[in-house]
């Protein structure tokens, strides 16, 4: 069975779709990534699941409860991070985490062990009696992580986990995000725009303007691309040419004095090659599509193309919506 | 009927109106559940608590508002204002003081619930397993428990204003604090849920908070107000707090100083309305878009 199920899921804001009839599965102890721009319906289908918004149609069950039913049992069985941090800033680490363990009734016996151990698992228990607002932001955000674990969730929610943070405090969280499903038994539901983060991801759905516009592995969506190039620099590439065609039946192409050969599976083949070409090659290079060229392809644009401003007016258009009803 | 009790009874029949729609009749499901998680509640007031500790500020101010007060406006109108049977301007602006202290406190502690939105931090309360109605308690208790401290401080000044109280008295007045801080920060929750961001901080404060200090009885007796200006009187939850401590203070029987209404009513209106504004409360924050 899976762990999240969502039927049909529509969400409208006023006359703005902001989740457009979607449907997807997660397998339990993965992690799914949701892919997308800003603005594209990740955040708004995130409070769905976790509770916070009813969706105009369509249905959402976690763990078998439903979402809208059943949400007090929803809520037991997920722990979030949120894109913007949610912490109290003038409480410590340790409050902070204290408050969640009794609003999740945790057994008293238990919470300074719970609590001990979340902290030591994000390597923040030498600072636990620091207020959080001497935290930086990778401090916080792990903090958030290990307290979204302490009530031991099934499903952990991560939305952009790691939004404005330093390179070195993302490769640091991402460390203890691809260990969840494993040490902590949770599914990882997490949305992102940065491509190159999902590629930790079982399972990816890209959304786009609410819609769902291709599901799979992450293999897999960039075979859809076409698959790898390999680029060779030969002393002699007219020889080279002849070879590989006599050899793997495959046309190289020529481009800036390099040939280029596209295949799939081209780590595979790069051995095979050299053998083939003996001495001929001089130096051979990779590349191999990403998440980017995916979307790309399946958008005609580039991911990061329309930073903040879809999410700005989505925003802003809600804001007013609200303030009319 | 004259017309004051006719507009008693009709407030507390609109108030009972209101605590049905809240809960919901005409045979339809139950709007509104009331589990009550203790844990839940407690945490609520401990966090709220422990900040009051922490931020020495903020006490400071809290209870610096309430000693200018007294101390400037009521020395200066002491002198315009004729001792009442031996009740003098001061003494008689007491326990409003004591109103100002727990209508500051308990408005401030309530939405601080917008913070919360502003920063986040409701989030991470609304998407436990945890009902609205305990969240609603916990947050109306934070707000009791800071102004009642804040309210006994200010008490402690009663015999330098040659007030005379015995223990039963002081206990009693310590019990009504808590109950006049309840019900108005379980209002300032009923506030902060129709606010989403902090600038509509001083909106809150110009029109509402301020207003209803001066129209509570408190700088002046409801009774002396022109028409317009009692009604808004009466219709203020306040009120019947500050009356309620005239009658425990100032206990005059009659003459322009004495309390506007019986005790009974006061109670009467100080419990109704903290059961309708945190059903009303918690029925708002349930409202999901």
């Amino acid at each position: 069975m899976p762990i999240i199920r969502v039927e049909n899921l529509t969400k409208k804001f006023g006359n703005i779709t902001a989740v457009d009839n979607i449907s997807f599965e997660v397998e339990e102890g993965t992690i799914f990534g949701f892919l997308g721009p800003n603005g594209a319906g990740k955040t708004t289908t995130i409070n769905i699941l976790c509770t916070l918004l009813s969706p105009t149609s369509g249905r959402a069950f976690i763990n078998g409860h439903d979402c809208m039913k059943e949400s007090a049992k929803v809520r037991k069985d997920i722990g979030i991070v949120f894109q913007d941090t949610t912490l109290d800033k003038d409480l410590t680490a340790y409050e902070n985490l204290v408050f969640h363990a009794y609003l999740y009734s945790v057994k008293k016996s238990e919470i300074k062990e719970r609590v001990g151990d979340a902290l030591k698992f994000v390597g923040l228990y030498e600072r636990k009696d620091d207020l959080v607002k001497k935290y930086s932001g990778g401090m916080k955000r792990r903090l958030e992580v290990a307290r979204g674990l302490i009530h031991r969730p099934k499903v952990l929610f991560l939305d952009e986990p790691t939004l404005g943070l330093d390179p070195q405090s993302r490769t640091n969280l991402w460390e203890f995000i691809t260990e969840l499903p494993e040490k902590h038994n949770v599914t990882v539901f997490m949305t992102t725009h940065y491509m190159e983060e999902a590629e930790v991801c079982k399972r990816i759905a890209i959304i786009d303007n609410g819609k769902i516009i291709a599901e799979g592995s992450p293999e897999e969506l960039k075979k859809t691309v076409g698959g790898d190039v390999i680029y060779l620099k030969t002393t002699d590439n007219k020889k080279s040419k002849e070879e590989i065609k006599k050899v793997f039946g495959l046309e190289a192409k020529e481009k800036d004095g390099e040939l280029y050969i596209t295949t799939l599976r081209g780590d595979a083949c790069i051995p095979e090659l050299i053998r083939a070409l003996a001495d001929m090659v001089v130096s051979v290079r990779l590349q191999r599509p990403t998440l980017n060229d995916v979307f790309l392809k399946l958008t005609g644009k580039a991911i990061r193309e329309e930073e903040a401003t879809g999410m700005d007016t989505i925003k802003e258009e809600v804001r007013a919506y609200r303030r009319r009803h | 009927m004259n017309r004051p009790e006719i507009f008693e009874g009709a407030l507390f029949w609109s108030l009972f109106w209101a605590s049905k729609k809240v809960t919901g009749v005409r045979g339809k499901a139950p709007v509104l559940r009331l589990p009550v998680e203790f844990n839940a509640i407690y945490v609520i007031v401990a966090r709220e608590f422990k900040k009051f500790i922490r931020e020495r500020s903020r006490l400071v101010s809290a209870i610096a508002r309430p000693l200018v007060w007294l101390f400037f406006v009521g020395a200066g109108l002491s002198r315009l204002v004729q001792p009442v049977e031996g009740v003098s301007y001061t003494q008689f602006m007491f326990p409003g003081i004591l109103g100002l202290t727990i209508l500051f406190s308990s408005i401030f502690s309530s939405i601080s619930i917008i913070w919360d939105k502003e920063f986040g931090f409701l989030k991470e309360i609304l998407v436990a397993p945890v009902s609205r109605f305990s969240i609603v308690i916990g947050k109306a208790l934070s707000g009791t428990v800071v102004s009642t401290i804040q309210a006994v401080i200010i008490l402690l000044l009663f015999p330098f204003l040659g007030i005379k109280l015995g223990i039963l008295n002081i206990i009693a007045v310590v019990i009504l604090c808590a109950m006049v801080s309840f019900s108005i920060s379980a209002f300032g929750i009923v506030l902060a849920t129709f606010y989403e961001s902090y600038e509509s901080f001083s909106v809150i404060m110009n029109f509402i908070v301020m207003p209803m200090f001066f129209l509570s009885g408190a700088m002046y007796p409801v009774k002396l107000l022109p028409q317009v200006l009692r009604f808004v009187s009466k219709i203020n939850p306040l009120t019947y707090g500050v009356d309620a401590l005239k009658h425990m203070i100032t206990p005059l029987r009659t003459g322009p100083l004495s309390p506007d209404f019986g005790l009974i009513t006061d109670l009467g209106v100080i419990v109704f309305t903290s059961v309708a504004f945190v059903l009303l409360a918690a029925r708002l924050f349930e409202r999901k878009q």
